[in-house]
């Protein structure tokens, strides 16, 4: 079985897995980081997404051994220590989410949408979260936490 | 109002682990030593198992065991139970075929599970499934209920003639008769409420444990009503003792109904883990949830509304073919019935009604509970033939609806079928609803997209729903095989802080922030000296769960009744402590005090007094402070309001646009108004969803063609709009805190109110009704049949 290394939130990590391992379950299920989330089989839900160098990506449509010396951050990387990131914050105080099943991977979709387009209009998040499913809240008030993150996100700069 | 009592829009305590992605939900759980499980299931709607061949799979890299369901009955392991008997009209009870946990020699449903591999890991335990060899002998399948009760369909049950389970009645039916023979006008309907997947985000996952040193079972499952859970498997499935069976269900990614039932994996991973003596682990594939989690709607009905001169409403009668799927699902039996049949009055007078609903077997998945439950059904149907009256009448459908709406002072008001309603204002609702969305001015809208070549409309719905079933007394009488109250301990801690258990359960409903401001605001102490703990038999006396928008209404009702024997008692201890009559001290505040003097004690300096009973009436009163109370309700409660919607739609494309939603709502008080307002986004979603995009659909031969998210269209962020939203409330009578409950109520009037703008902006054709979900597909191919025809055509 092939041995994979890259660098998770920071720390480096490796592990040995099956070659059809997939990020989102080496993850899950060898590092245990059980934040991201498996929501579909078909790479529909994005509530399995991380940043991997820079740019977000369903963590299911992506082998494990294709991350080779990647750099992956993943929710549980986005905070710094007890300190929320913006976006996290704008979540909270917006009610962007219920069950908080679909959030690791809106959040994680949102951080980069904002890194590439720092003011996006309503309509622009709405057309960035087309891969980002959310039975709970009608997306309502994940609109509003992303534009609200994303203010945050530019005063913080 | 402090910051953080009642009426406050609290931050949600829960978030922090949410967003930081430090929830635990079931499949982050995992065991020491567990193993998978996979389940085989049917690929065919209906087929008997001429043979199963396992050898081959067994000798599988991993495996530990298959089993089928010779092994379970070697076990005398039960069937799943329904919860609610119906009888029909002629008295007899409902046909109650077997619902085993694994298939017995046939299968009836395409995913109908037929072995259980457990294997060392997930992928093994899949590979060995596939490797099983079934001899199946393909049977002719049903999956349309019209089809299914005709004489020569395929039978499902033999049991079940024509694949009938039942074919109940509601109402007065000559009383109805003699309203349509004095009718002046007479409006009939034929709709199609379809069928729909709920999909909770979060897949269903169990894991079972066995403690071979203390014969007791842990069962993590991803459900809204553990003490519910354990009660039906241990009862009648596992035989397993309460005292020896725990229930955990930690956070729950979403349910709207599809995770209160009882599901045969609960069981198999039960069980199987005292088999094997370790740990079994299963977690669907959402392409599983799509054929295994129970479905929600599927009606065809016929209805018939008869109105006088003045458009007054005088009977309503109602026909219904509902699917029950292949198997009676725990609470499948009472949505097409109780909890849709007595929503017929709406929020009209119509003084007769009569229903009739046809519960069918069809090779499909089973149907039960979905966000709203009946009551969409209810509502969509009503809301739709109004409008279809006030169009045929030439009545305005706002006035229409106003000259029928029942009158504010006529409460307590009895509907002809069943409920009684003790408050309300459907006026004011459907006022601010239409004010919102400048209804008055819409012509003018209609006009200039008109001039731009397309179609644009303005649909209202009114709803009515009834939350928190109840009483218990009379649910029962009415075939329910549960109680329908709800638990609540508050357990004081010496130094004054407070954890509260709930029987309810939350999946994304925010009790612990809601309830722990009730608790902060009832014994004014800091909103974070209040910890709110579900979903664990373990440690929760009992409970009913969570679903029917019941949790305020019937769990935060037990809350208060807990919260006033603490409070109860803490006077007690505080007059002892200020050597004052029991009578004399007011609790306000936090504070017990003589009244009218400055001598009081705090609430902290009590609860320490309870566990430090040093100076204490010890004769009269036990030590502690730690207050149990179960609340059985005297009444539904009945939320109402009504929802407006504008809708654009494109004749060369056929997409429905939505420019405005719009939903006023009376919930009674209400805790938490961030809360609310995210209940009913997520409920208008849900709603629009299944007006626009949302259908399960099933070929002839029973396979599922809507069988993952590339084809079951979920509604999207692009898809939505932002939504607008007010509320009036007129107080529940019969409950301590006047609420009314809110979850459902965005899925139960917006199907109504967004079909009915599409057919009013389509009315200039001369469209009279269109099925959900309005596809472009559907919408062009309508458009297309009512276009004028050119000249030269
Ligand atoms: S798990 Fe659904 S997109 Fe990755
Ligand atoms: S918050 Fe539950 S799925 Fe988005």
């Amino acid at each position: 079985m092939p041995t994979v290394s890259m660098t998770v939130n920071g720390k480096k990590v490796s592990g040995t897995v099956e070659p059809r391992t997939l990020l989102v379950q080496f993850l899950r299920e060898t590092l245990g980081l059980t934040g991201t989330h498996v929501g579909c089989d078909t790479s529909q839900c994005g509530a399995c997404v991380v940043d991997i160098d820079g740019d977000s990506v369903k963590s299911c449509t992506i082998l494990a051994v294709q991350c080779e010396g990647a750099n992956v951050t993943t929710i549980e990387g986005l905070a710094n220590g007890s300190e929320l990131h913006p976006m996290q914050e704008a979540f909270r105080e917006h009610h962007g989410l219920q069950c908080g099943f679909c959030t690791p991977g809106m959040i994680m979709s949102a951080v980069d949408l904002v890194k590439k387009n720092p003011n996006p209009t309503e309509q622009e998040i709405r057309h960035w979260l087309e891969g980002n499913l959310c039975r709970c809240t009608g997306y309502h008030n994940i609109v509003k936490a992303i534009e609200a993150g994303a203010k945050a996100m530019g005063a913080r700069k | 109002m402090s910051e953080t009592g009642i009426g406050a829009r609290v931050t949600r305590k829960e978030d922090f682990r949410f967003v930081t992605g430090r929830g635990t939900y079931t499949d982050d759980i995992n065991r020491p030593n567990q193993l998978w499980m996979w389940l085989l299931r049917s690929p065919h709607a209906h087929a008997r198992l001429k043979k199963i061949d396992t050898t081959a799979a067994a000798k599988m890299p991993g495996v530990h065991a298959i089993f089928t369901h010779d092994d379970l009955a070697r076990d005398n392991v039960g069937g799943l139970p329904c919860g609610w008997l119906i009888h029909s009209k002629d008295g007899s009870p409902m046909v109650e075929p077997p619902h085993p946990v694994l298939a017995a020699g046939v299968v009836r449903h395409v995913g109908d599970p037929i072995a259980a591999v457990i294997a060392e890991t997930r992928a093994q335990a899949r590979e060995a499934a596939e490797a099983i060899e079934v001899d199946y002998e393909v049977l002719p399948a049903v999956v349309d209920t019209r089809e299914a009760i005709k004489d020569g369909a395929p039978q499902i049950w033999p049991e079940a003639k024509n694949n009938t389970c039942f074919d109940w009645h509601l109402g007065d039916k000559d009383a109805v008769d003699k309203a349509f023979a004095k009718a002046a006008h007479v409006t009939k309907l034929d709709l199609v409420n379809n069928r729909l997947v709920p999909n909770a985000m979060e897949p269903r996952a169990a894991i079972g444990e066995y403690d071979v040193a203390t014969g007791e079972h842990t069962l993590w499952t991803t459900s809204q009503n553990p003490h519910v859970i354990r009660l039906l498997m241990g009862a009648f499935v596992l035989h397993i003792p309460e005292h020896k069976l725990r229930v955990v269900a930690p956070d729950v990614g979403g349910g709207f109904g599809s995770k209160i039932y009882h599901y045969a994996e609960e069981a198999l991973v039960t069980w199987a883990a005292a088999k094997v003596k370790r740990p079994v682990k299963w977690t669907a594939d959402r392409s599983e949830s799509f054929m295994s989690d129970a479905q929600g709607r599927d009606h065809h009905t016929h209805a018939e509304l008869a109105l006088d001169k003045d458009g007054k409403f005088l009977g309503l009668r109602v026909s219904t073919l509902a699917n029950l799927g292949a198997y009676l699902s725990t609470f499948s039996t009472s949505i097409p019935t109780y909890l849709y049949g007595t929503l017929l009055a709406g929020t009209y007078t119509t003084p007769a009604i009569y229903v009739e609903t046809r519960a069918v077997f069809t090779n499909t998945v089973p149907v039960d509970a979905y966000r709203g439950a009946g009551r969409p059904e209810a509502s969509y149907l009503l809301e739709r033939i109004v409008d279809l009256a006030a169009d045929e009448l030439g009545i305005d459908p706002a006035e229409l609806r106003r000259r029928n709406f029942i009158p504010k002072d006529a409460y307590p008001y009895q509907t002809p079928v069943a409920l009684q309603y003790d408050s309300g204002d459907y006026f004011t609702t459907l006022d601010m609803a239409l004010k919102a969305a400048d209804y008055a001015n819409f012509e003018a809208r209609r006009k200039e997209a008109a001039s731009r070549g397309k179609y644009r409309g303005i649909g209202m719905a009114t709803y009515i729903e009834a939350c928190g079933i109840a009483p218990s007394a009379v649910a029962g009488a009415l075939g329910a095989r549960a109680g329908l109250y709800e638990m609540a301990e508050v357990r004081v801690h010496p130094t004054g802080s407070v954890t509260l258990f709930t029987g309810c359960h939350s999946h994304g409903q925010g009790h612990e922030t809601t309830f722990a401001q009730l608790v902060a605001d009832r014994l004014g102490i800091p909103i974070d000296q209040v910890e709110v703990v579900h979903g664990d038999t373990g440690k929760i006396p009992f409970g009913m769960g969570t679903y029917g928008s019941r949790s305020l209404p019937v769990g935060g009702s037990a809350i208060v009744k807990a919260l006033d024997k603490v409070v109860a008692k803490g006077k007690k201890i505080a007059a002892h402590l200020l050597e004052a009559a029991e009578a004399d001290i007011e609790f306000k505040d936090g504070k017990f005090q003589v009244a009218g003097t400055d001598r009081a004690k705090t609430f902290g300096e009590i609860a320490l007094t309870a566990y430090v009973p040093h100076k204490y009436p010890i004769e009269e009163l036990e030590p502690g402070l730690d207050e149990t109370a179960f609340y059985d309700p005297k009444n539904f409660t009945y939320p109402a309001g009504a929802h407006v919607v504008e809708v654009e739609i494109d004749p060369d494309t056929g997409v429905v646009e939505l420019k405005g939603v719009w939903a006023a709502d009376d919930f009674g008080r209400i805790i938490n108004p961030m809360i609310v307002e995210g209940q009913v986004h997520g409920g208008l979603a849900q709603g629009i969803g299944q007006a626009l995009l949302e259908h399960c659909v099933y070929d002839d031969s029973g396979q599922l063609l809507t069988g993952s998210f590339n084809d079951y269209a979920m509604p999207r962020a692009d898809d939505l709009p932002s939504f607008h939203l007010g509320t009036n409330a007129t107080l529940c009578t019969h409950n301590p805190l006047g609420v009314k409950g809110c979850g459902e109520a965005g899925a139960i009037g917006s199907p109504g109110a967004v079909m009915n703008a599409i057919v009013d902006a389509l009315s200039p054709l001369g469209v009279k009704h269109i099925d959900m979900p309005a596809s472009p597909r559907r919408i062009w191919e309508t458009i297309q049949a009512h276009r004028p025809r050119m000249a030269a055509e």
